[in-house]
């Protein structure tokens, strides 16, 4: 007892560190909705991102500092469509915190306001772990950011009145410019059209929709489910009748698979960064397309 | 909807193409902006009912609980008749602490229902069907959601928090059975019905406080299923700090202290001629408990590998009076009652290592020391210290260690292999194999 007494009394100058009070706490579960939030709100708004690139968002264990941020948040943006059903849920019901409960205005599940890919038909685990509502990676597609950015613009907006005015003028100055650079994008991006790829887990489907190229295999053999050696033959096998011009993986993704039907099938492997944060080039959300792209041309040319 | 958005899209572009731009005429000019901006209405259109077919179609059935079941099965290979299991040096707590009977049997089906109330409260209910076929509600709570500034209420019957394990479902134990430590000081695992109050601090730093009074209505309080009387049973206190080291390593620690007052709290043993007694308990119990946990996964990100570190320390006092084999007809002087005061304490330490994807090995370590304890029939000369056999000073230990797969997050085949010293007088090797799945919603585990 006097041992943990200390112990906590060491750790007081921590627990004295208070979460911003004046901004707006945002707790985003993934860095891109982070890194929206922290365009639209500028310093209006205290960022928190629950994951980082290099991690799994379908798998996030609910630690405690996790709670602890959540506790304080006035505005919870995550992608939604069961992505984070393993460790959100319990957050939510930890936290003590009213604002950010689902239907209240500080919740925000941005893929409900995009049209979703990949809705099942049959709903059966044996299908491995699938979202019932669709693919919950969204973000991929520029033109989705756009949409989720008018929607948490109102959002702060109505959250945090006083600085309303920021909020519209930061958003239409990062609409302008984020449509512009979708133009710039999509002529970037032109020779990626058609182009055959093999990605490791369906997270790349709005960005391959939008860029045109054709996912043709996946390296884990069902959604959630880490490849296995059988399914690893089967791929190289397809490999060798229609063979892909590229496999790419995520920064969270462990490269080996890759690394092996590459060697094996003779097809170069790239990892692309996924979010904010995964490569250094991806320092914000402008960066993580430019990279994306620029990488998928690199390996490509 | 996609292909006819993808058509109109496609004649969007067309007609758009720069050299349409070379139109002869204004009139023509003027013509196709007028198609090109219903085209873009309609694409508009297209894609807000899109958006709204891709969200989940709604009925009476959609709101429908989560609803999921835990089904489970063991093979048991036991080297002592699980029927004479007991913890010797402390006081049997009635519960289901035994190992599972030899060879094939099934474990305990949980089914789980759980949703949101309204915006005010959440409903769980847990129910624990098990192999002879009874039903017992293991969890049905409410809990608030509405409630701010870090505050959370639970009603209803829930596992207590005390310690750590105690309050994780025995389907997501990374053992197969409890560790000795739950099982002399908790009956395995303690559920009360009772109310909780939460709070969790403003701070980066995660800390909670929390107490729960409940109905105290099985060990450490007794008699089983509550005393008749208003007011509490038992209070637990419980407080827990939590954070990250680095970008990998996250931690939590606790400390909680409950506090009962059983009530002719029964034990069965045998008297020193071997005949069969029941003896009862009235008095306080004071339970201390500390607990630790340390995950590691490289980048928090345990797709790949991880590590978990578990241990508890316990430390029960009891003070009270001790009657011995209640059964003895009142004409012969009726039952003796004396004097009786314990100091105990154990703990246990655990780590579990995922080394490749879906593979996991552990390692946990239990003991239990018997303390001190002072009977006052003993001590006077009525009774001789072999009258209670099976509060003689000993001090049980177990090693176990495990291996177990999981294809996916759903299903998990688990072989764990133990060296139980619980008996003073004989080691029981014990060899479970065990499978656990869950079907239906996805579940979120605590930390």
């Amino acid at each position: 007892m006097k041992t943990l007494l200390r112990f906590v009394v060491a750790l007081s100058p921590v627990v004295i560190s208070l979460p911003a009070a004046a901004a707006l706490n945002v707790f985003a579960c993934e860095p891109e909705w982070g890194a929206l939030a922290q365009e639209l709100g500028g310093d209006k708004v205290s960022v928190y991102s629950a994951t980082t690139a290099l991690q799994d968002a379908h798998r996030i264990e609910a630690r405690p500092s996790l709670i602890a941020r959540i506790r304080s948040a006035d505005l919870l943006i995550c992608s939604g469509s069961e992505l984070e059903i393993g460790w959100l849920p319990l957050l939510l019901t930890q936290s003590g915190n009213s604002k950010i409960q689902l239907g209240a205005p500080g919740y925000l599940e941005a893929s409900q306001y995009v049209a979703k890919l990949e809705i099942p038909k049959v709903i059966d685990r044996a299908l491995g772990d699938i979202h019932p509502g669709g693919n919950p990676h969204v973000h991929t597609d520029p033109r989705n950011i756009a949409k989720v950015a008018t929607v948490l613009e109102d959002r702060l907006a109505e959250l945090d009145p006083a600085n309303a005015e920021t909020y519209h003028s930061r958003g239409k100055s990062f609409l302008a410019r984020w449509q512009a650079a979708i133009s710039r994008w999509e002529k970037e991006a032109a020779p990626l059209k058609g182009v055959p790829v093999v990605v490791y887990h369906r997270d790349f489907s709005y960005f391959i929709k939008w860029t045109g190229m054709r996912d043709v295999a996946a390296l884990e053999p069902k959604p959630g489910i880490p490849p296995t050696p059988s399914h690893l033959a089967e791929l190289i096998d397809q490999m060798k009748s229609s063979p892909a011009k590229v496999i790419i993986y995520s920064p969270y993704n462990s490269p080996q698979a890759a690394q092996f039907l590459s060697s094996r099938a003779g097809i170069p492997t790239v990892m692309i960064p996924f979010t904010v944060g995964g490569t250094d080039g991806a320092r914000d959300l402008f960066g993580l397309f430019d990279d994306t792209i620029r990488r998928l041309l690199g390996v490509l040319k | 909807m996609f292909e006819k958005n993808a058509v109109a899209l496609a004649v969007a572009a067309t007609l758009a193409l720069p050299n349409v731009a070379a139109a002869q005429s204004q009139e023509e000019m003027r013509a196709l902006r007028e198609q090109v901006k219903q085209l873009d209405q309609r694409v508009t259109d297209a894609e807000e009912a899109a958006v709204q077919a891709s969200n989940r179609p709604a009925g009476e059935n959609a709101l429908n609980p989560a609803v999921s079941l835990i089904l489970n099965g063991i093979y048991s290979n036991l080297s002592q008749d699980p029927n004479t299991y007991k913890i010797n040096g402390f006081v049997p707590t009635n519960g289901g602490v035994a190992p599972p009977p030899r060879g094939l049997s099934l474990g305990e089906s949980e089914l789980a229902i759980a949703a949101n109330v309204d915006h005010t409260f959440r409903g769980t209910a847990i129910f624990s069907v098990s192999s002879d076929n009874t039903i017992e509600v293991e969890e049905a709570y409410i809990q608030t959601l509405a409630l701010s500034y870090g505050f959370t209420i639970k009603a209803g019957r829930f596992f207590s928090a005390v310690g750590y394990q105690n309050q994780i479902h025995a389907h997501a134990w990374d053992f197969t059975d409890a560790p000795l430590a739950s099982k002399a000081f908790l009956g395995n695992q303690l559920s009360d019905d009772g109310i909780q109050l939460k709070w969790v601090a403003p701070t980066t730093l995660y800390f909670d406080v929390g107490v729960e009074v409940g109905r105290g209505k099985s060990f450490p309080a007794g008699p089983d299923g509550g005393r008749n009387k208003n007011g509490f049973g038992s209070g637990n206190f419980f407080t827990n700090v939590g954070g990250d080291f680095g970008t990998g390593t996250a931690w939590q620690a606790g400390a909680s202290y409950l506090t009962t007052s059983p009530q002719d709290r029964t034990y069965d043993d045998v008297d020193s001629t071997g005949t069969p007694v029941i003896n009862s308990f009235t008095g306080e119990t004071k339970l201390w408990v500390l607990d630790g946990i340390l995950k590691w996964a490289p980048n928090f990100n345990p797709t790949e590998r991880y590590f978990k570190l578990q241990g508890e320390y316990f430390r029960r006092k009891e003070n009270g009076d001790l009657t011995f084999d209640t059964a003895t007809p009142p004409a012969s002087s009726g039952p003796q009652t004396g004097g009786y005061a314990t100091q105990q304490s154990g703990w246990y330490l655990q780590g579990v290592y995922q080394f490749v994807p879906m593979w996991r090995v552990g390692y946990r370590y239990d003991r239990l020391n018997a303390g001190t304890t002072n009977i006052g029939l003993v001590d006077s000369g009525a009774l001789i210290a072999a009258d209670f056999p099976i509060l003689a000073a000993y001090n049980p230990t177990r090693q176990t260690v495990m291996v177990d797969w999981s294809p996916s997050e759903f299903s998990r085949v688990r072989l764990q292999y133990a060296q139980d010293k619980s008996r003073s007088d004989a080691t029981d090797n014990q060899v479970f194999l065990q499978y656990i799945v869950s079907l239906g919603a996805h579940g979120a585990h605590k930390f």
